[in-house]
């Protein structure tokens, strides 16, 4: 019923609700959603945020630069063939055809990574997917933008060293890692090693299989191995398992950290009491006290159009992540409006030319009621993450409250890696790379 | 050898939590003959049916919210619900494919588990819910004093309703009218009507006595993980057990739950790490079907002979 209501939403608003855009341009963005299944949690407020922000974006501004946006969801129930399903269904619809494809599934990223170059659609894919597509030279098409897995693992270590005195305290110590044994889980091995290296402290990985509802095992492992401090790598209900078992084996909570995506309520909450004290990075944060949030709430939810059944989880980590989504699919249109003009669809090569030249600075993000929300970005045609910094948040026993500024990663090596394995990859599909210095 | 017994404590404790959702297969199993694939999915929607009503009857009712009023009360609407769909299980999916081969009642159930999820999801919500039990899942103190050996409140307080669980629905299925009738009915349908055992009857008690272990499993492993989608995983970890111990044995559940619970946790702690880790997702698939090989009705699985 949801998804009905958002397509006749997305698909009629241009024309139905103000008659003065009856003729108007409209801009349609494809949805890729998951609100069903294993991962519908998520998926509802990612997706669900991203629309309200573009909700908003309409009802206050009347679209951007007089295009309306319009939209249409694509059940992929996280499934990786629903997903290709999906992205074939969505490319030609709309006046341009699709000009943004954002799958949030690094499974679906994979699976459409050759496919967006040939139909030459944008691929965003914030906070997950490729880490070396950030090397905008050989992944033209793809954009892993604000912080990858690898500088997310990079600044977690810094965060480790701030809590320490400086990072040459982090030598000798012992570090453990418990992560989903998957591809995704597996991204933070090479990093680890490497700063491992460099810093002197040793990495104890230990897997978890999926979906991790069991976990006793592992903390034993943890408890007798007796690290200084365990990210937690994790998924699903692996989150909530591994605070819960920390608790049951007495593993401090305050020396737990988790990654993006083992740092939201659907992970904290299910844990209980347990996750008081437990830290997250994160490349947004949470709460509902911006400028942004309140016009959702004032121009959306007041009027009744909110997409969120609940909406006691707007402003929750989750959510604030779709609105991330939103809002650089609207500033890369506003950027791509000022080359190729205003009041007219864009089409996906102009779409990608807004993203690959997305400015938002503190400036901008305060002009957008964004400040401290996101941290500030800036894409190249060589640099496609734009950022690599993130907060952290400690969950307080019922909501999370901000620890940090933005922290940033150790850029070089972070670059360095990314940059060897493009090379990898372009060498293996003989792709010739980009000269940056051509491009406007 | 503290460490050791730790995993293997551990590893049965665990194990008689795997045991607790089997249980569900084997009970549909003995009445129907039949597979339920849709009991993960009934574990799912039992505890998410559970929180749900323990969400909205506050304001229903004006009892007090996390009181125990309302935890009773949920409980008993979540338990009602659950028997409700036993009732339309038996007579949407059931009855019309009485005298089916089992493949047919297996797929049936296939697709009563996607619709059983996306009820639950669709009336409940997908957000991810805690569910505290008031057991406190943090080591027992006197044991960690004496012996330094940490073994779970939580854990042992499951077992334990585990273990009364097991033992009543044993005697219920040895010595009782209904336990006899429903093992007529599972060795043969038609057969079990001509000598007039009420069959969409048992059926009916059966699935609703399936419903109530799988909201008392929806409630352990909700209040252990949270109530969420996850859940609906809890029967691949059935799986192995099943096999292990028999499809058609109330005791055999519990032993082979042991079994499994045991030697996935030390395989993942003493093999994992000369392999990678992450064993202990294929691990007791690996043993259960090195079982089959010698034993393919289970441990205590009744064995079938056929005349040719």
């Amino acid at each position: 019923m949801k998804l009905k209501k958002t397509v006749l939403l997305g698909a009629t608003i241009g024309g139905l609700l103000a008659g003065g855009y009856a003729s108007a341009a409209e801009q349609f963005i494809g949805l890729p959603s998951y609100r069903v299944g294993p991962y519908a949690a998520g998926g509802s407020a990612l997706f669900g945020a991203w629309i309200d922000y573009m909700q908003m974006i309409n009802e206050r501004d009347g679209g951007v630069g007089g295009v309306k946006l319009v939209w249409e969801e694509c059940e992929t129930e996280y499934n990786n063939a629903r997903g290709v399903e999906c992205y074939e269904r969505l490319k030609n619809k709309g006046e341009t055809g699709n000009s943004v494809f954002q799958p949030i599934s690094t499974g679906i990223t994979y699976s459409v990574l050759e496919k967006v170059a040939q139909d030459k659609i944008p691929m965003v894919t914030i906070g997950y997917g490729r880490t070396d597509a950030a090397d905008g030279r050989i992944f033209p098409w793809v954009f892993p933008m604000v912080t990858t897995y690898w500088s997310q693992a990079s600044g977690i270590v810094n965060y480790i060293g701030m809590k320490e005195g400086g990072m040459d305290k982090l030598k000798g110590k012992k570090i453990g890692l418990l992560y989903h044994d998957s591809a995704y889980g597996k991204e933070s091995h090479a990093i680890m090693d490497k700063l491992a290296a460099k810093h002197g402290f040793e990495v104890i990985k230990i897997p978890v299989a999926h979906p991790g509802n069991e976990q006793q095992s592992q903390w034993l492992q943890i408890r007798q191995a007796k690290p200084d401090y365990v990210i937690l790598w994790g998924w699903g209900v692996m989150n909530p398992t591994a605070i819960k078992s920390a608790a049951k084996t007495g593993y401090p909570r305050e020396k737990m950290i988790g990654v993006w995506w083992s740092g939201a309520e659907e992970d904290t909450v299910p844990a209980g009491s347990a996750a008081k004290g437990f830290t997250a990075a994160g490349f947004n944060v949470a709460g509902t006290n911006y400028p942004l949030i309140k016009d959702i709430e004032k121009h959306v939810y007041a009027k009744g159009k909110g997409n969120m059944e609940d909406k006691s989880r707007v402003g929750g980590v989750y959510y604030n992540r779709g609105v991330v989504s939103g809002i650089i699919t609207v500033e890369a249109i506003r950027k791509a409006q000022e080359k190729y003009g205003q009041g007219k669809a864009l089409t996906g090569e102009q779409m990608r030319w807004g993203f690959e030249n997305l400015n938002m600075d503190a400036k901008h993000l305060a002009s957008i009621g964004a400040t401290g929300f996101m941290p500030e970005m800036q894409i190249s045609c060589l640099d496609h993450e734009g950022s690599g910094k993130v907060k952290f948040q400690q969950w307080d026993g019922s909501k999370w409250k901000v620890l940090t500024d933005w922290v940033d990663s150790d850029k070089p090596l972070v670059r360095g890696m990314i940059e060897e394995s493009a090379a990898a990859y372009a060498k293996e599909k003989g792709i010739t790379p980009r000269d940056c210095s051509k491009e406007m | 050898m503290q460490f050791f017994l730790e995993v293997l404590i551990g590893g049965l404790l665990s194990g008689v939590l795997y045991a607790l959702v089997a249980l569900g297969f084997v009970l549909i199993f003995k009445a129907s003959g039949v597979f339920n694939f849709a009991q993960g999915a009934m574990v799912f929607f039992a505890a998410l049916t559970f929180v749900g009503f323990q969400e909205v009857l506050p304001g229903w009712t004006g009892l007090e919210e996390g009181g125990s009023a309302v935890f009773w009360l949920a409980f008993a609407l979540a338990l009602v619900s659950m028997i409700i769909l036993g009732i339309l299980t038996e007579k949407i999916v059931l009855r019309p494919l009485v005298n089916q081969p089992h493949i047919t009642l297996f797929m049936a159930t296939i697709g009563l588990s996607y619709l059983i999820e996306g009820i639950a999801q669709g009336v409940w919500g997908a957000n991810v819910r805690g569910l505290d039990l008031g057991i406190e899942d943090v080591p027992v103190e006197w044991l960690m004093e004496s012996s330094n050996i940490l073994v779970s409140k939580f854990d042992l307080v499951a077992a334990g309703i585990a273990g009364v669980l097991v033992a009543s629905l044993a005697l219920l299925f040895q010595y009782t009218k209904i336990g006899r009738a429903l093992r007529a009915v599972a060795d043969d349908h038609q057969a079990a009507l001509s000598i007039g055992i009420p069959l969409q009857h048992i059926w009916v008690i059966v699935w609703g006595v399936a419903g109530f272990v799988a909201l008392i499993a929806g409630m352990i492993w909700g209040a252990r993980n949270g109530v969420q989608f996850a859940l609906t995983y809890t029967a691949l970890k059935a799986l192995p057990v099943l096999i292990l111990g028999g499809f058609t044995s109330v005791p055999g559940a519990i032993v082979g739950g042991l079994i499994i619970g045991a030697s996935e946790k030390l395989a993942e702690v003493y093999v994992g790490p000369f392999v990678g880790g992450g064993i202990e997702s294929w691990f007791p698939y690996v043993l259960a079907l090195l079982f089959l090989l010698v034993r393919p009705e289970g441990l205590f699985g009744e064995k079938h002979i056929d005349r040719v």
